[in-house]
């Protein structure tokens, strides 16, 4: 029980259970937006897990080990793009699956 | 005291994150996310993590709200939805995935003391740099390699999302603008941008020291320039335009000359020569920052839906 308390275990926790969480959203719900809400939980729970590893490494003055924190910066930024490309993908999916392709037609024929 | 405020915030990142679960409704949903994004900010500064707080609230919490507010809103009504899952699925599925959190959660609680760590060495080589920020150091000097490919890995998604344009679009300008703008949308394009345009610059130019950095400023700036654009202020920009390209393409090709550079002056690809490191790095940085802000707009702003101007 005392591993709980050092500092950033509790964090660690908390992104073990969002990992779970997250998992369970892309794997069960019908909607696909919601996979990629889901997703994003998934990555913020490994991110906080990755947070509770760098503030356990905290050394020489500095109060966590920041090579993990840029790791997170960086995967963050990266989880964003992934999800701007799978939202892209996900309405074109729905246009070609309803009536808009006539629209986009239309506006090719009008240029 | 504190160790209440971070229990408090575990159970609201828990609480957030089951109703995103259990929630009919797709946009309270997402706004439930946004709401995860900002707490979960507050936790990284409870992990000794400016630099990340900020990059999550940015853009883990707002540039993702934004994005998925704005797919909601054109998707609704006509989202795919696959076949409901039975019940004993559900179960299941929940079981696996207690199982795989369980053991995360295990693995973090038993971690090896004294815990393996690279401070003492990011800090040692700090004074070298020029840089007061450790975080800022090994993203620009000692993982260098890794925050170049990055900056390639948003272009690629980039890329991605553009080519999902119809044919006869390729190369216009994508479609921010919603039919009717709101009066108080308007009014905060006018008001907000020039204040959001000095915190950019602050947040670039005192990422060097302290907390802040390329991304939270890019991600700033670009939020400026989305909210503008949503408003009607200034149209999108064709996305074959030169100067847009350019500015895409202008962070990640001066990280590569300079790399490059770095065998001929420092004995190395992405060395930096001695003393010339920290304007070295500054120079970087100022592009990087237009690079992102206009990939991470771009990449919200979606595909061309309109046909190009010529």
């Amino acid at each position: 029980m005392t591993a709980l308390f050092q500092p950033g275990a509790l964090f660690g926790v908390c992104g073990a259970a969002l990992v779970g969480i997250g998992l369970f959203v892309v794997v069960t719900h019908p909607g696909l937006l919601r996979r990629i809400v889901g997703c994003n939980i998934v990555g913020a729970g490994i991110f906080l897990v990755f947070g509770a590893v760098a503030r356990r490494g905290g050394a020489a003055g500095l109060e966590a080990d920041p090579v993990p924190q840029a790791l997170v910066i960086t995967g963050i930024v990266v989880a964003f793009s992934a999800s701007a490309l799978a939202v892209a993908l996900l309405k074109r999916l729905s246009e070609l699956n309803t009536g808009d392709r006539a629209e986009t037609t239309e506006l090719r024929s009008g240029s | 005291m504190t160790l209440l405020l971070d229990i408090a915030l575990v159970a609201w990142l828990l609480a957030l994150a089951v109703h995103v679960a259990v929630q009919q409704e797709e946009r309270s949903a997402i706004i439930a996310l946004l709401a995860f994004g900002l707490l979960l900010g507050l936790a990284w500064v409870r992990l000794a993590a400016p630099d990340v707080a900020l990059t999550e609230i940015a853009i883990g919490g707002g540039g993702t709200a934004v994005l998925l507010l704005r797919a909601e809103a054109a998707l609704r009504g006509r989202d795919r939805q696959e076949e409901e899952m039975t019940r004993a699925g559900k179960l299941a599925v929940a079981a696996a995935c207690a199982a795989i959190s369980a053991g995360l959660g295990f693995a973090v609680l038993t971690l090896s003391a004294p815990a393996p760590t690279l401070a003492p060495a990011a800090s040692e080589a700090l004074a070298q740099t020029g840089l007061g920020n450790p975080v800022t150091a090994v993203l620009l000097a000692y993982r260098a390699l890794d925050t170049l490919l990055e900056k390639v890995v948003v272009l690629l998604a980039l890329v991605g999302v553009w080519s999902l344009a119809p044919d006869g679009l390729w190369g216009g300008a994508p479609d921010v603008k919603p039919s009717a703008v709101p009066a108080p949308l308007s009014y905060l394009a006018r008001v907000l941008p020039p204040f959001g345009v000095v915190i950019g610059i602050y947040m670039f130019w005192v990422g060097a020291d302290a907390p802040g950095g390329t991304f939270q400023a890019g991600t700033v700036l670009a939020a400026m320039w989305l909210l503008m654009m949503m408003a009607g202020l200034t149209p999108a920009p064709d996305t074959a335009r030169p100067l847009l390209r350019i500015a895409l393409m202008g962070g990640p090709a001066l990280f590569l000359v300079i790399a490059f550079l770095g065998f001929v002056f420092a004995g190395g690809f992405l060395a930096y020569p001695e003393g010339f490191a920290k304007p070295l790095i500054v120079a970087i940085e100022a592009a990087l920052t237009i690079s992102v802000a206009a990939a991470l707009a771009m990449l919200v702003a979606g595909p061309a839906r309109k046909a190009p101007a010529r």
